[in-house]
């Protein structure tokens, strides 16, 4: 649904995006993950036919968001960063103006601008000017604007941004929703969102991509072992050596010891579930087995490897070459 | 054609909040200080004329009541008219709403004409309620309406290449203050370069005269229809539209 292809964009001798490529498949929630300033607005406003890139191609539908733009304006929603809106006029006439200039038929407008209201929970503030609604309504009302036309792309920058948890919640579970029948990519600088709403992710730092792929897929890339934390009621040196035993087992490190007790990281093979062969070890040399479990590999912890080992890669080139790197958001 | 919509919300964002009556407000208390003051004048020139009978051949309501009537509308203009035009692009680019107007589908230049229609339509309101001068002068003396028409379309090119102007700079910056200011002293300029023409000889005089934006009003509200003053409105508000287009592209651009 989406095609992007070697996408960069300068803003004079800054450059904010360079050679971005990816594909967003229909019907999935994408994420566009990145640190302030990565890139992520100067992408989403190329896409949104806002903006003309320096160089490289961007796709929606199988249209060019530049010499198509049109066609691709017609099946696009888009809500920029911080739901920018009219404070002087009323919700309804809000979006009856967005419904009309998107070319929903003059009959089928009012019901479209009640379906969009009903579905983002505004229905109640129709007649109240945008100007006096609490931020998380604007962004609703933001959002209802970018649903009208019923566009088959939805393009969402930082949605969540400056709302309350119980706002964002709802958001998120809106968006959510809409998987199926929109295509959704949405930024965001806040990792959990991108597990909890996304079924892909896309990591761009400093206007490269860095890493992109569900999020399984991106765990194993970046963690190729799994890891298990386990605490044992005996000394230290003991247990590793005897941990270092088992089949699959790649690397023991310990964590801590005290009172007699040690606990470990053992990292296994990938698809090898250790757990089972450490219990019974330890068992079977009658020491108190304390604590046994799996550590989960976050996207967080990708992101921060991802991020860092980018940053640790550039720094040892720059000093050769420096880059001029952009700070654009 | 999608500028309606554009053109719609524009007259709602007018007169929805208070810009359209403040302007239209002041706009007809001045015009109409500017009339009473210029009947009670002409009123006492008739007097004068009663006894005087030689001075009452040059005496008539055209020359004496509307002639100088538009030309101080013309003044009043130059005042009001960047008020009016100012918030229509500055503020939609200072509030973030350009970019998300700009991705609808319509054509940049229906976002303009939209914007420059519904300027144009508080202007033609406003000048119309400005018709209850002739049409008082008219109760109390023979009125030629044709030079009436014709300095009121005056009037009309003249505010719509002020609106045009003032569009061009509203979509040059996204401070409104800069776009109004910038505006009337663009149009100030234009007005008083015209003078300059009294000391310039050859050449120079006559660009001076031409240029002057006001200047071409002054055969409008004599009853004189010149297609040179005609031209002259109509190229110079084509060319700051066409401007404010190429300033929207460049926008696009630089993001």
């Amino acid at each position: 649904m989406i095609e992007v292809d070697r996408l960069t964009k300068h803003y004079g001798p800054v450059t904010a995006v360079q050679d971005v490529s990816f594909t967003v498949e229909k019907g999935t929630i994408v994420g566009f993950l990145g640190p302030n300033g990565a890139g992520k607005s100067t992408t989403m406003k190329i896409l949104s036919c806002f903006m003309a890139a320096s160089g490289g191609t961007a796709r929606i539908a199988g249209f060019d968001v530049f010499s198509q733009s049109m066609e691709v304006r017609r099946r696009i929603g888009y809500l920029p960063e911080n739901a920018p809106l009219y404070p002087d006029l009323p919700v309804a006439a809000y979006l009856d103006f967005v419904a009309e200039i998107k070319g929903v038929p003059r009959r089928a407008r009012r019901g479209k601008v009640a379906e969009v209201m009903e579905r983002c929970f505004i229905t109640d503030m129709q007649r109240r000017l945008i100007g006096k609604l609490s931020k998380g309504y604007r962004q609703r009302v933001g959002l209802a604007q970018a649903l009208l036309g019923d566009p088959e792309v939805l393009i969402m920058d930082e949605p969540t941004i400056g709302l309350d948890p119980k706002q964002i919640a709802e958001i998120r579970a809106l968006i959510r929703s809409l998987a199926g029948q929109h295509t959704v990519i949405l930024s965001t600088h806040i990792l959990p969102e991108v597990s909890m709403v996304c079924d892909g992710v896309i990591i761009i730092h400093r206007g490269r991509i860095v890493a992109q792929g569900t999020q399984s897929e991106l765990v194993e890339q970046v963690f190729p072992t799994s890891r298990v934390a386990i605490e044992v009621g005996a000394p230290a040196e003991a247990v590793e050596v005897a941990l270092l035993g088992v089949p699959g087992v790649l690397r023991v490190a310990v964590q801590e010891t005290r009172d007699g007790a040690a606990s470990f990281v053992v990292e296994a093979s990938r698809g090898h579930d250790v757990r089972g062969d450490l219990a019974r070890l330890v068992t079977s040399r009658a020491w108190p087995l304390l604590e046994l479990h799996q550590v989960g590999m976050s996207l967080e912890e990708v992101f921060i490897r991802v991020v860092a080992g980018e940053e640790a890669a550039e720094s040892a080139e720059s000093v050769e070459t420096p880059t001029a790197t952009a700070e654009v958001a | 054609m999608r500028w309606w919509p554009v053109f719609k919300k524009e007259m709602r964002l007018y007169f929805g909040s208070p810009v359209a009556y403040v302007v239209g407000t002041f706009f007809l208390v001045i015009s109409g200080w500017f009339f009473s003051q210029i009947l009670l004048f002409y009123n006492m020139s008739s007097m004068q004329a009663a006894m005087q009978p030689q001075m009452a051949q040059s005496l008539n309501p055209t020359e004496g009541i509307l002639r100088p009537l538009f030309s101080n509308m013309a003044v009043v203009l130059l005042f009001f008219m960047p008020m009016v035009t100012m918030r229509l692009f500055a503020e939609e680019k200072r509030a973030g709403t350009l970019e998300l107007l700009l991705t609808y589908p319509v054509r940049d230049g229906e976002i303009l004409l939209g914007k420059f229609l519904a300027a144009g339509a508080l202007y033609v309101l406003l000048l119309g309620l400005t018709l209850l001068y002739p049409g008082m002068v008219s109760y109390f003396a023979r009125v030629e309406w044709g030079a009436v028409m014709t300095g009121y379309l005056g009037l009309l090119l003249l505010g719509g290449t002020f609106l045009a102007v003032g569009i061009l700079l509203s979509s040059m910056t996204e401070n409104q203050i800069v776009a109004g200011f910038a505006t009337f002293g663009i149009l100030l300029g234009l007005w008083v370069v015209g003078w300059g023409a009294d000391f310039a000889g050859g050449t120079l005089r006559t660009v001076l005269q031409y240029v002057s934006i006001t200047d071409h009003m002054d055969s409008f509200s004599k009853g004189v229809l010149d297609t040179k003053d005609v031209v002259y409105y109509v190229t110079a508000m084509a060319f700051a539209l066409f401007l404010a287009l190429r300033s929207l592209e460049a926008k696009r651009w630089k993001g």
